[in-house]
């Protein structure tokens, strides 16, 4: 079959379906993608607002929702069964359904062959599937909340026994079941995303894309892969003997004398902890999984706004190779009081704060690329600068848990909701949001509206702020999470009022999330024309036309020259001088 | 024509078309010179391997995680102080010789190339036969009273060969459609490719099953 | 003109943002400076305490100097025109780097090393003192058993087969052991000054024995009896919380944990009946 045409130069398929519905496109796999994280995100999003409804006025009746809700909030009233599965389905959804697939299959899709110069993923069927295999995932998990005893209610870490055993709570049902068939689902089609991910990078690059090359998003989109296809599959493995725990009679998390319902339970001789490490061998990737691919956007969107090179590109990429391989070693950190093996958390405290030295690397890089910039605060700017803050204060907030001593008191307390806000959701929403303003004119032609997209960042910015800051400190007063009302306990009184005010900030913040959506669809239709490199950005994707069409290339792929960085070229003459500019035009300067 | 859906698409279209067939083994075309790690400007190939094996490596390295969590959880579990060794079922020897040959005939195939097709189809017969016999394996422990719960080693027996053999399945649907693509087309370069990927797989499964034997019985 | 409006945009932007993050890292300072932790009553929860002052000192100085760098850098450079500075050579990079790298090293592993660890092997690592006071602790959906060993000192066996509404621990009445242990439901009588050794365990899901005064958290896992140990300071009433989720009860699953003197402890106690079922 030698000389056979490229697999890329096919025709582009002229059917609606194949185009638009079962598309190999990266680029329409991708927008694919990125619809459905944001429609799972609003669904992730209301329910958020459900939980600070509760917390925030306990005592209140909601007759409206009652009727929306008429199991859950039977009367006005939250019942305390569906408040846990708010919470569950929320942490559940927002981590693996909307963050991501938002970031790492939305983005990473459409972003990689166009930042690499590649015509198409390594595999587009792969890639097809791995999308079709998350929507029924999505579907899953939306219908488990319709199924008699609701969603599942164990927490989006679904510790046995509560996950195990069906008496335990009432979404220990089928809605639990759904929930394990949910995220087997997503853990297959997220490994074909992985394996597609990691062979695209390293064996698609084009002509002159070295490695050091490459844009940060890139390399963390890579090491991010590189940590799913590591961490998934034992977590596969847990939720299949979980799964047996619960319909098969076995007993490998369940252990002897477990007293439910007025009767001992037949199992025997498991451990609940063994659910725990396999989980957070799993869970704590999962957090880099995430947090990873969010800074390299942050990274790659500061350049074309600083109109200079990024500070430490090499440091960077060692900074995050070293919390990629740190990170698959300190899941104990989850389990400094589950009742491990006290030497062990040592052991994992010392691991775990030593990530926080190429994390701060990274934040340091991020800072220092201002340095000497003629900064212009666009939306996108704005987005990536909000990030670092973030991304700096969620990492100090590690540090307190991080080290076993004081997590000692703010294990399980809201410091730790507070935490993970600011690190898997505020960095990533800001990196997704400021993504989105960044390419939405790559993706569809159009400029999103400046004016209102900055208002959607102030309000964002300074109600989560609002919201997670404030977080922390009732955790300092010892408020434990997944609490449905704080009533019953004196000393929370001095603290408890506080949660008004979040829920208020909360709602702030959802709110601002609806200006994003207003603005999305509304400059899809009637934003202004975009040209085809709005930013004078020197990356590669702006190098193809705008929209790329199939193929992305047109007849040549273009060739590398030089790094994504070069902004403001001593004697070049633009501010910025693509990937593609021969070294013969403009001198290569790094 | 057939129009399922009255949308001018034909389901079939979507998989005989679909890329991920033409996709093995492709060989880098001319515009697809890949960049090294340091490159500089000359430009070099990304990895010696081309994406169709790279990807399968991938994807036992998968499958590899996937065991060692499920090895992880068995020495653990293995540790309380209700495990109860299981008897040995002695079918396990036939299926493991099964097993072993048909990864050597596969070999031994592809080295001789003649006759490829009944070379493939006897190793894809063994494989059916393997699975079978553990069929067999766990029927034998039933037979004893031995079943999925009834005590640790015994759930570990049941999931982990019933995991393992579902990858054998996988293996056996991939034989049968290179099979399928032998009967064709005799033996071209894109069957060859196929072939290799395939007999990487199979291999993989089978060291995985001996690897199992070893967790299962000796650990 | 347009180009001066768009300038001077730019700077109050700028201006703007700076503004923000300086904001917040005052609000930081006037969070981080109220007293948050409940006031403590056990000794090793002054080493915990000291642990959480070390951090909320170091880090929220980092805190303040991250946002307040932030917004500077912001400020400064979005008045600029032209960039001043580009790229830095490699030993630059390198060198500066050691900045951050070394400050979260002596913060972060240094704060563990030299101030966490040894109050976490003294907290985990060394068992209860000989005179400590056993009080075991069985955790349940929605509420907390405790139980004393009476005389002997010895708790009686327990056998979950045995649980009942009128035996909720399943107690064996056939083991000697068992025949003084004292029960009760909710509330724990512990003497102040004594180190106090409770044995952890649950009957049906995981629980957390959170004891906010005290800085003691544990889980407790079915299956798994779990030993912790802990010396009030103060006397008085205190709460006992459940800190891992365990059911739809789980807001509401509290105990009372009563600190006495010593004698008062012991009074109390002579005064219990034991258990019979």
């Amino acid at each position: 079959m030698a000389g056979k045409p490229s697999v890329h130069t096919h025709a582009e398929p002229t059917s609606f379906w194949r185009r638009y519905i079962f598309s190999t496109d990266h680029k329409v796999i991708g927008i694919q993608y990125y619809l459905t994280a944001m429609g799972m995100a609003l669904v992730g999003g209301a329910l958020a607002m459900l939980i600070r409804l509760q917390l925030g006025w306990p005592d209140e009746k909601w007759p409206l929702l009652a009727k929306i809700f008429p199991r859950g909030m039977s009367g006005g009233v939250m019942n305390p069964d569906f408040y846990l599965a708010l919470i569950t389905m929320h942490g559940t959804l927002m981590i693996f359904f909307f963050v991501s697939l938002g970031l790492v299959s939305g983005f990473g899709n459409y972003l990689l062959p166009l930042q690499i110069g590649a015509r198409d993923m390594a595999f587009p069927f792969l890639n097809m599937l791995s999308y079709w295999t998350v929507v029924p995932a999505c579907v899953i998990m939306l219908a488990s909340f319709f199924v008699e005893g609701g969603a599942a209610a164990s927490g989006w870490t679904a510790y046995p026994p509560l996950s195990a055993v069906e008496q335990a709570v009432p979404g220990s049902g089928l809605g639990q079941t759904l929930w394990i068939l949910g995220m087997a689902l997503f853990i297959a089609s997220f490994t074909m995303g992985g394996l597609n991910f990691v062979t695209t990078i390293l064996n698609e690059r084009t002509r002159g894309m070295s490695m050091m090359r490459l844009p940060l998003f890139i390399w963390t989109l890579l090491i991010a892969s590189i940590l799913g296809l590591l961490a998934f599959p034992p977590l596969t493995a847990a939720a299949i003997l979980l799964l047996f725990d619960r319909h098969g009679g076995t007993s490998f998390f369940l252990p002897s004398g477990l007293y439910f319902g007025e009767r001992v339970l037949p199992h025997s001789g498991g451990s609940p902890l063994l659910w725990q490490h396999l989980f957070w061998f799993l869970g704590h990737p999962e957090v880099y999984v995430l947090i990873l691919p969010a800074l390299g956007i942050a990274l790659d969107l500061l350049p074309p706004f600083t109109r200079k090179p990024i500070f430490g590109y090499r440091l960077t990429v060692y900074s995050l190779f070293a919390i990629g391989v740190l990170s698959m070693i300190v899941w104990g950190h989850h389990m400094f009081v589950s009742g491990m093996n006290p030497y062990v958390g040592e052991f994992f405290a010392i691991g775990t704060l030593a990530i926080t030295i190429p994390s701060a690397i990274i934040g340091f890089n991020l800072i220092a690329s201002l340095w000497g910039a003629r900064l212009q605060l666009r939306t996108p700017a704005l987005f990536a600068l909000g990030s670092i803050a973030f991304f700096g204060t969620g990492g100090l907030g590690g540090v307190f848990l991080g080290n076993a001593t004081s997590d000692i008191q703010l294990h399980d307390t809201y410091f730790v909701v507070g935490h993970f806000h600011f690190m898997i959701g505020g960095v990533t929403l800001l990196a997704i949001l400021g993504g989105t303003y960044y390419w939405f004119p790559k993706m569809f032609g159009r400029m999103m509206n400046e004016r209102l997209g900055k208002i959607h960042f102030w309000l964002t910015f300074i109600a989560f702020y609002a919201v997670f800051l404030t977080q922390h400190f009732l955790g300092f007063g010892g408020m434990p999470r997944r609490y449905y009302a704080f009533s019953k306990f004196e000393f929370l009184a001095p603290i408890r009022d506080m949660n008004a005010f979040i829920s208020v900030a909360a709602f702030v913040l959802g709110a601002a999330q609806l200006l994003f959506l207003f603005n999305f669809f509304w400059s899809l239709f009637r934003g202004a024309r975009a040209e085809q490199n709005p930013w004078r950005a020197a990356t590669l994707e702006w190098v193809a036309p705008t929209p790329p069409p199939h193929g992305n290339w047109g007849e040549t792929v273009p060739e590398v020259h030089r790094w994504p960085y070069d902004y403001s070229v001593p004697g070049a003459p633009e501010d910025f001088t693509p990937q593609t500019v021969p070294p013969t035009v403009v001198e290569v300067t790094r | 024509m057939r129009r399922p859906f009255g949308t001018g698409i034909r389901v079939a279209d979507v998989f005989r078309d679909a890329r991920l067939w033409s996709d093995f083994g492709t060989p880098p075309s001319d515009d697809h010179r890949r960049g090294g790690f340091d490159g500089g400007s000359e430009p070099q190939h990304g990895l010696p391997v081309p994406n169709a094996q790279f990807g399968l490596w991938l994807f036992l390295g998968t499958v590899t995680m996937l065991f060692a969590g499920f090895t992880s959880a068995y020495l653990v579990r293995q540790a309380g102080s209700d495990w109860q060794p299981l008897p040995y079922p002695p079918i396990l020897w036939i299926n493991t010789g099964v097993l072993v040959l048909s990864s050597v005939l596969l070999e031994v195939g592809r080295r001789r190339q003649r006759a490829l097709r009944r070379w493939i189809l006897g190793v894809t017969v063994l494989g059916v036969l393997f699975l079978f016999g553990q069929l067999l394996a766990w029927r034998a422990l039933r037979a004893q009273g031995i079943y999925l719960p009834t005590n640790p080693h015994s759930s570990f027996f049941y999931i982990l060969t019933g995991v393992h053999g579902a990858h054998v399945l996988g293996g056996v649907i991939t034989l049968l459609s290179v099979l399928a693509l032998v009967w064709r087309d005799a033996l071209g370069e894109r069957t060859a490719r196929r072939l290799s990927l395939c007999a990487v797989y199979w291999h993989f499964v089978g060291g995985l099953w001996l690897y199992l034997l070893f967790v299962l019985f000796l650990l | 003109m347009h180009e001066g409006n768009e300038r001077r945009k730019r700077i109050l932007e700028g201006f703007f943002f700076a503004f923000v993050l300086i904001t917040i890292a005052v609000v930081g300072i006037g969070l981080g400076v109220r007293r948050w932790l409940p006031p403590l009553a056990s000794e090793h929860g002054a080493g915990i305490d000291r642990m959480i002052h070390y951090l909320l000192i170091t880090v929220g100085a980092l805190f303040i100097l991250g946002h307040v760098v932030l917004g500077y850098f912001i400020w400064r450079f979005s008045r600029q025109e032209r960039i001043t500075y580009r790229l830095a050579s490699a030993r630059a990079e390198k060198l500066w780097s050691l900045i951050p790298g070394i400050v979260m090293a002596l913060v972060a592993e240094g704060g563990v090393l030299v101030i966490g660890l040894p109050i976490w092997q003294k907290y985990y690592l060394h068992p209860a003192p000989p005179d400590a006071v056993l009080v075991e602790v069985t955790a349940e959906q929605f509420a907390w058993n405790i139980r004393y060993p009476g005389a002997d000192g010895r708790l009686g066996r327990t056998d979950p087969q045995l649980i009942s509404y009128e035996n909720p621990l399943g107690i064996d009445v056939r083991d000697p052991a068992s025949r003084d242990d004292i029960v009760q439901l909710g509330v724990m009588y512990v003497p102040v000054g004594r180190p106090i050794h409770v044995r952890l365990r649950s009957k049906d899901t995981l629980h957390s024995f959170f004891l906010p005064h005290f800085r003691v958290k544990q889980d407790a896992v079915p299956g798994m009896t779990i030993d912790i140990w802990f010396t009030p300071t103060q006397t008085g009433e205190f709460e006992i919380a459940c800190a891992e989720l365990c059911g739809f009860g789980h807001f509401q699953m509290r105990g009372v944990l009563r600190v006495l003197p010593l004698e008062e402890f012991e009074r109390w106690l002579t005064a219990q009946p034991a258990f019979s079922p």
